[in-house]
């Protein structure tokens, strides 16, 4: 992998996964749980109340500055829903697993699109798909299913039909 | 002339593949954007929900069916990451030869669309050519020539064939050669760098931030490519730079692929010295545990490919959460397009390399 | 033997079997009247006519053939093969053209819509008519057919911005404004380099003018600057890549054509390539000596030789080129080639005030 050189264009980076991970802990010691924490990958879950504050200070402190992915996942059963977001930051070359529970009643979470520009589909695609309303969102409608959709397909009570 | 909005698309010649760009012109400038995409969507994660891990290889092969195989790696690789296998180091050799051979393909093909944009199909035709021979490659190995079908998870499907590294060797030697001849038809006609300089504009900052990857977002300056910076498979061995510009346009788009092409001669040269003996594939287990996550991250041909995988205690996904490129690349197309004339349109659009069926999957 | 004299024996015959018929039926007031000069002369004309535009509606047929050949080429795979070398292809286009359903979109202006695929087409077989091959071989010997010809070249803009409009479609209507403003915007450099032509050689006579070509030297190598100039004003003028903006299938899917079907497409189509047979015809005829060549092959021969080979170096520079945008267009024909035209302007003037010519 090389030494963490400086690149142009980046911060100055050099914070491994584990120093990110502690960092987290400390400033926000009820909110952020660390599941695991490597040199180059940090495994955390997030409370949802503080979640909008946990982003911001990744952002600007840590220098994470792109989203990968942001997912819905839902678990019938526990009546619960997660939301999976999976953040990069380039000068650190760290990738931080972070999932936000919700319970399935009352599915809304704050959005990050005005942190991070490249959040704004992926979070429209996850309420296409599941439901979850993200609050702040510049726009929140539908992406990929037709106007006029009025289910929301990925989820578990939704069944499409079973092959195997 | 007032304003108006402008459909371009969904049908459209130029458009590679089915969505739409409504844009706003003001006279000739476009003052606002709006892509829409989803009229491709096949609700292909939910479809990964009925079907067992193997038999949602060739499903992955089409979700970006010009860039096939690195699909399917991704999703071997993501799986594999969740099981916790350790793939043989042959397979990994030829899984990165493959992978380069089809970045190699993917550029030629988004070369071809980008002339075909431009207006001269001798562009296309020279680019198709010299894919052709790819492609052949390709079928020596396994079989097809477009969704091949050829990883699985540990492994690949078969060994190399006979032949195979006096073929890549020739093949190589001989597309080197014709790349100075493509290079030359575009770099030095001052009618292209007309068209594609300082067109798209996007910065560095814009471009981090909106989440655009891969060549988009080293034309405008960032070094960032997984290959380097996270390495999988045997990158981290082989010794390659990463191809980055810094005026952001889409000139500077075009050379980091052109320059990148060049690096996947010389990576797959490297790979196919080194290549050891050994098995090719592993059996994997059946079932995943339940609740067992794992993901992976690749650079695809059109940028940082993802997949995140839950498993269900059964020989099923719980779920197959697919991050494609050009999704979010689509969103910052505005960025690119805002304050150009729509006669550009063609040129920015061809120079971000869409293709349709990743985005909406 | 000129054109003209084999045509008056042609008529004559003809009328002199018609008036036979009639003779022996009994009705020879009609059979003496067809004899008459005036007959005869008017007949002699539709023949000379028929003639002109058979030969050059072909050449401009055969112009496609070409095209696809030497692109094919160009672009490493063989052109059409349709019948003996593709020359069957034409036909099989033709055929296609007349079967296809022609569309009619709803609220086009149904008066403009048709009148606009008319005028282009007739106005360039009207120009057929205006360009000699040889000596003897011509229609017309106009004392100002260059005047003539560059006025009729110059209504294919009005007929495209009509035909545009007419349509009732917002791409077609850019088209046609693009297409006429890059069109008006190229008659200039292209008029002041024929202005320096005439100054060199002093007639708007085609004939004059390559008499005077064959008596000192062509004029391309005197006026080579404006021989450039007027190369690239006429590719923009036949609207051929890298000027095609206006008809970009890239964007505007057919541009100002998109609404017309069937032969209205064919026809337009064709126009294109008359026009581009009339204008490799007339740089052949102003600047590279016209039919002048060795006396072992007829002149016609070699006039259609050169005209073969220009159109063969304008589709080369359709093959190696991309397609400019409307900015870089008028860009370059106001700011590049008016100077340039000027210019050569300039020189032809010098020339022939210091006598050279």
């Amino acid at each position: 992998m090389g030494k963490l050189a400086q690149r142009e264009g980046l911060g100055p980076g050099g914070k491994t996964g584990e120093v990110i991970a502690q960092t987290l802990v400390e400033k926000f010691p009820q909110d952020v749980k660390i599941t695991k924490a490597t040199q180059n990958r940090v495994f955390a879950t997030v409370n949802k109340p503080a979640w909008l504050n946990v982003a911001a200070f990744m952002k600007d402190a840590l220098d994470f500055d792109h989203v990968t992915a942001v997912s819905g996942v839902d678990w019938l059963e526990e009546k619960k829903m997660w939301v999976v977001y999976h953040i990069t930051s380039y000068a650190n070359r760290v990738t931080a697993e972070l999932i936000v529970e919700l319970p399935r009643d009352q599915l809304e979470i704050d959005s990050i699109s005005n942190l991070w520009g490249g959040a704004n589909w992926h979070e429209r695609e996850t309420y296409d798909m599941y439901g979850i309303v993200f609050l702040g969102h510049p726009r929140m409608e539908r992406i990929l299913t037709p106007d006029g959709t009025d289910y929301f397909p990925y989820r578990k009570d939704f069944v499409g039909g079973r092959r195997v | 002339m007032a304003e108006m909005w402008l459909n371009m698309g969904p049908q459209h010649p130029f458009t590679h593949g089915l969505w739409n760009l409504r844009v706003k012109l003001d006279g000739e400038t476009i003052v606002d954007a709006d892509p829409i995409v989803g009229y491709l969507h096949r609700g292909w994660e939910k479809l990964a929900e009925n079907r067992m891990y193997p038999q949602i290889i060739p499903m992955a092969d089409r979700l970006c069916y010009g860039a096939s195989m690195s699909w399917e790696h991704l999703y071997c690789n993501t799986i594999e990451n969740m099981m916790e296998l350790e793939v043989p180091d042959r397979a990994k050799y030829i899984r990165t030869i493959v992978l380069e051979a089809q970045r190699i393909g993917s550029h030629l093909m988004w070369l071809a669309a980008l002339g075909t944009d431009l207006g001269s199909y001798t562009i296309f035709l020279y680019s198709v050519r010299e894919r052709e021979l790819f492609l052949d490659l390709m079928q020596n190995l396994c079989g097809a020539r477009m969704t091949y079908n050829y990883c699985r998870i540990g492994g690949v499907r078969n060994d190399v064939p006979a032949n195979f590294e006096r073929d890549f060797d020739r093949v190589l030697t001989h597309f080197l050669n014709r790349m100075n001849d493509l290079e030359s038809l575009m770099d030095r006609s001052s009618v292209f760098r007309l068209r594609m300089e300082d067109t798209g504009v996007i910065s560095g900052e814009q471009a981090r931030n909106l989440g655009v990857t891969g060549p988009n977002l080293r034309g405008s300056g960032v070094e960032y490519d997984v290959r380097k910076d996270d390495p999988y498979e045997v990158y981290g061995d082989l010794d390659f730079r990463t191809c980055f510009e810094k005026e952001g346009d889409s000139f500077a788009r075009y050379r980091v692929r052109m320059d990148e092409m060049r690096e996947s001669c010389n990576i797959i040269r490297q790979a196919i010295k080194r290549m050891p003996k050994g098995p090719y594939r592993l059996k994997p287990p059946r079932n995943a545990p339940k609740g067992k996550t794992g993901w992976a991250h690749v650079e695809d041909p059109r940028g940082e490919g993802f997949m995140y995988v839950i498993g269900n205690g059964d020989d099923h996904p719980y779920r197959l959460k697919v991050r494609s490129p050009i999704f979010v690349t689509v969103s910052a197309a505005p960025v690119m397009l805002i304050g150009y004339k729509i006669a550009d349109v063609p040129a920015i659009m061809g120079s971000v390399d869409m293709c349709l069926g990743e985005t909406d999957r | 033997m000129s054109l003209y004299s084999f045509a008056y024996g042609l008529a004559l015959w003809i009328c002199e079997v018609i008036a036979w018929v009639f003779n022996t039926i009994g009705a020879t007031g009609i059979g003496g009247w067809l004899v008459t000069p005036g007959v005869v002369e008017f007949l002699q004309i539709i023949i000379v006519a028929l003639i002109v535009f058979i030969v050059g509606f072909l050449v401009s047929i055969t112009f496609i053939w070409e095209e696809r050949k030497v692109l094919g080429r160009l672009m490493d795979r063989r052109g059409t093969q349709v019948g003996f070398l593709g020359l069957f292809q034409n036909f099989a286009d033709g055929l296609k053209a007349f079967i296809k359903e022609i569309i009619i979109p709803k609220d086009v202006d149904k008066w403009v819509y048709d009148a606009a695929p008319v005028i282009l087409i007739g106005i360039s077989c009207f120009m057929i008519g205006l360009i000699p091959w040889g000596p003897d071989f011509y229609l017309a010997n106009l004392t100002n057919g260059v005047l003539l010809v560059f006025a009729a070249f110059s209504i294919a803009p009005f007929a495209i911005l009509i035909g545009g409009w007419a349509s009732n479609n917002k791409y077609t209507v850019m088209g046609g404004m693009r297409a006429a403003g890059q069109l008006i915007s190229y008659e200039v450099p292209l008029l002041l380099s024929v202005a320096s032509v005439v100054v060199l050689s002093g007639s708007l006579n085609f004939l004059v003018i390559v008499q005077q070509q064959q008596d000192s030297v062509w004029y391309i190598f005197p006026l080579i600057i404006g021989f450039i100039v007027f190369i690239v004003a006429l590719i923009a003028e036949i609207e051929r890549i890298p000027f095609d903006l206006p008809e970009a299938e890239a964007e505007l899917v057919e541009g100002w054509m998109t609404e017309y079907g069937g032969m209205r497409f064919g026809l337009v189509m064709l126009a294109e390539y008359v026009r581009a047979y009339v204008a490799c015809s007339i740089a052949v005829l102003l600047f590279l000596g016209g039919w002048s060549g060795p006396s072992f092959i007829w002149p016609e021969v070699w006039f259609l030789l050169k005209v073969f080979l220009l159109f063969a170096f304008f589709i080369w520079v359709r093959g190696a080129l991309l397609r400019v945008t409307t900015k870089q267009i008028l860009g370059i024909g106001w700011k590049r080639l008016m100077p340039l035209a000027l210019v050569n302007l300039g020189i032809a003037i010098a020339l022939r005030m210091t006598g050279v010519f």
